[in-house]
């Protein structure tokens, strides 16, 4: 099972998003991740799917996202090609007996406090999501309260948009 | 010049071609039906007895002559009984739009009567669908909306159409028909690709569905054949598009096809699909299906490519064009080997074929094929009759074979044969069970109204014969909820309505009854008993691939 990482540009319109998830729905593709936002062009939103399967599954899913009409254009990231971040907020237990460990923790991973009080402490990471996976996993040590994360957003390296990409 | 919404609606439809329509009225579609009487005498409505009818019959339309068939409905139950239409036009790529009225804009959301959220429930069903929030993109997005239904793939396309945007007043103006979006062939480099795998192919078997009759690809494929020697075998949506008795074609593969078909398909070192999507009915069980054979498949949808099987030459375009670039990179060759071996194949078919004598499906519907001409529409409902049908017809041109083969609708074929008669005016054969014909015979009112000369044949065993053969065959005669024991009197049913019937329990009372029948102004049905543990054979254990084909009774 490899992680894919794959960026679509659709119609800024209701209803696009429902059209995209009920297709991944309909033919059970596993989504572990799915970001959207506006875009340069109010016409237009960006979707970032990251999920996990086999190089034709995820051949399936590209090929299912381009017959939807309201899909523009598709781009494939990967680490090399693309810079890809995801932000989480963790909250966890503000003891005395693990404080010096989370401080820590936080510095050694960058780490930002945004909220401190007696009982709990907030953490803002910014990274990659395997980063991110690694921050969570130390802080599985303490008590974790809550965590929020905003799954992957992703953009191609140099020049090149994903506009430019030009179907299949 | 400023029409409201409705007027639009209907102008679009005269301006794209549409000369006949399909629906029912109702509150929040009423200024459509408003516009249809003030157009009638540029544009027909046929008023059916009940939505899904009028969907079937916009498909058989469709399917009968390759145009756009569209289908008018209120909101509410309205829309939802379009459903099951729009989903069996969806698994057969068939081009169709389906025009919904819904409550105004001002009360979406609030639940109020007769509202349903239809771009949702169809959502996985349609190729795509609009919800028009505003007069000013009504025009357009009925253009898009036949655009899509007939560009590539074909598929339905739903418009919904509040009934404020219906009674709002807008600057229309008239332009020609849209075109499908452009065609392209495959890149050359791939066709080499392809070309060289089905150069160096001993045993070539080429397959096809839908897609050569939507590409009109026929010509190209057959030159193709000939040049590689290679037999042909169609999947259901690929009947009609070759004579029945050209040399070269093995008939229907798969699970329940001819046996030299499904047999030589799966002996072939290479398939060539075309316009084919590889069906579980086709493959079998799809991961033992033909492992170590090459696969080149041509297809315009390329989701289509690597689905089902993998193929190791995968081409999205269109079938013609690039048939066209591919056949002069084909080597010709004779296979006599490989021609042998089919020809075997197909004696040992002949020997395993149905031979007795009397009022058996098979020759039920050989002396049917004596009244069909090389235009007549045969269309099937779905179940033990539509496979006799696909495996016993004798079809002569494009178009002829009208079934749900996807979606499988039982209830699909009379709604259906009203369709293709209004699209071609040719006299329909309805080959029907007693099952699918009592999901649907509600319709008689309406080939009764417009004297619609169909001829209706029900094949009567009084069981649900598909299941039962299921039952038998796989769950130890359980009969469960298969037989049927109705006491319906089809010929007194059809007295009722308005149309003629007769009872025929004999070859030569059929062959009487046929000639009353194509002789009749108006519907005709034929209720014909057959026997109730009569067999759709070859079949497939549900799991088996099509190496394990059952061909005999006591297998």
């Amino acid at each position: 099972m490899n992680r894919y990482t794959v960026a679509v540009l659709v119609n800024n319109q209701f209803g696009v998003l429902n059209r995209v998830v009920s297709m991944f729905r309909r033919r059970q593709f596993n989504i572990n991740a799915l970001t959207v936002s506006e875009t340069e062009s109010s016409d237009l939103s960006r979707i970032t799917v990251v999920f996990e399967g086999e190089e034709n599954i995820k051949q399936q899913l590209i090929n299912q996202l381009y017959k939807l009409p309201v899909v523009h254009s598709i781009s494939e990231m990967n680490g090399d090609n693309s810079i890809n971040r995801e932000l989480l907020l963790i909250k966890v237990k503000n003891e005395a007996s693990t404080r010096d460990e989370i401080k820590s923790a936080a510095e050694a991973f960058g780490a930002l406090y945004v909220d401190y009080c007696k009982d709990s402490v907030m953490l803002q990471l910014t990274g990659e999501s395997r980063q991110i996976d690694d921050f969570i996993n130390l802080c599985k040590d303490y008590t974790i309260l809550e965590i929020c994360r905003t799954g992957s957003v992703s953009l191609e390296k140099g020049s090149t948009t994903i506009r430019n990409v030009t179907n299949f | 010049m400023f029409l409201t919404g409705a007027d639009i609606i209907i102008k679009v439809l005269i301006e794209q071609e549409c000369d006949v329509v399909f629906g029912y009225p109702g509150g929040q579609i009423i200024d459509v039906y408003d516009s249809l009487y003030k157009y009638q005498n540029e544009i027909k409505h046929i008023l059916t007895a009940h939505e899904q009818g009028a969907a079937h019959a916009a498909d058989g339309y469709a399917r009968a002559t390759g145009k756009v068939g569209v289908v008018i409905s209120t909101s509410g139950p309205g829309a939802t009984n379009l459903v099951t239409g729009i989903a069996t036009a969806h698994l057969d790529s068939i081009p169709m739009v389906a025009i919904c009225g819904n409550v105004p804009t001002s009360q979406i959301g609030t639940d109020s009567f007769q509202e349903i959220d239809i771009t949702g429930i169809t959502l996985p069903i349609t190729k795509h669908n609009y919800f028009v929030g505003s007069v000013e993109s009504l025009a357009d997005t009925l253009r898009e909306a036949f655009k899509l239904a007939k560009s590539g793939r074909p598929g339905p396309v739903l418009v919904d159409v509040p009934k404020d945007v219906q009674t709002a007043l807008c600057k229309y103006e008239p332009l020609p028909a849209v075109k499908p979006f452009e065609k392209f062939a495959a890149k050359d480099i791939r066709i080499e690709q392809a070309s060289d795998c089905i150069n160096n192919a001993k045993r070539p078997f080429i397959y096809f569905g839908g897609g050569v009759l939507s590409s009109d690809a026929k010509e190209e494929m057959l030159e193709l054949a000939e040049k590689i020697d290679a037999p042909i075998g169609c999947s259901m949506m690929g009947l009609s598009v070759l004579p029945t008795d050209h040399p070269r074609f093995l008939g229907m593969q798969g699970m329940h096809g001819h046996y030299a078909c499904t047999t030589s398909m799966n002996e072939a070192d290479c398939i060539i699909a075309l316009g084919a999507r590889f069906n579980d009915r086709v493959t079998g069980n799809r991961h033992k299906f033909a492992p170590r054979i090459d696969i080149v498949h041509i297809d315009i949808d390329g989701s289509e490519l690597s689905k089902n099987v993998n193929a190791v030459h995968g081409l999205r375009a269109d079938l013609k064009l690039t048939l066209q670039k591919l056949l002069p990179l084909i080597k010709e060759s004779k296979k006599p080997r490989w021609q042998s071996r089919i020809d075997d194949l197909k004696a040992e078919e002949e020997l395993l074929r149905d031979k007795r004598e009397g009022l058996t499906p098979q020759n039920a519907i050989k002396v049917i094929n004596k009244h069909l001409t090389e235009n007549t529409p045969v269309v099937t409902d779905v179940g033990q009759h539509q496979v006799w049908t696909a495996q016993n017809v004798f079809l002569k041109k494009p178009r002829t074979f009208i079934s749900s083969g996807g979606l499988g609708t039982m209830g699909f074929g009379l709604g259906a044969s009203i369709g293709a008669y209004f699209g071609t005016k040719e006299r329909p054969v309805l080959i029907t069970g007693d099952g699918s014909f009592g999901m649907s015979l509600t319709e008689l009112a309406t080939a009764v109204k417009h004297q619609i000369p169909v001829v209706i044949f029900i094949m009567n065993n009084g069981v649900l014969g598909m299941v039962r053969q299921m039952q038998t065959m796989f769950f130890d005669k359980h009969y469960s909820n298969t037989t049927l024991e109705r006491k319906t009197d089809f010929v007194a049913l059809a007295n009722a309505f308005g149309a003629e019937g007769i009872s025929v329990s004999s070859l030569d009372d059929l062959e009487k009854a046929l000639s009353l029948g194509f002789k009749a102004k108006g519907p005709f049905i034929i209720d014909c008993s057959i026997g109730k543990d009569e067999l759709v054979l070859p079949t497939l254990a549900p799991g088996d691939s099509v190496g394990d084909i059952i061909v005999k009774a006591d297998e």
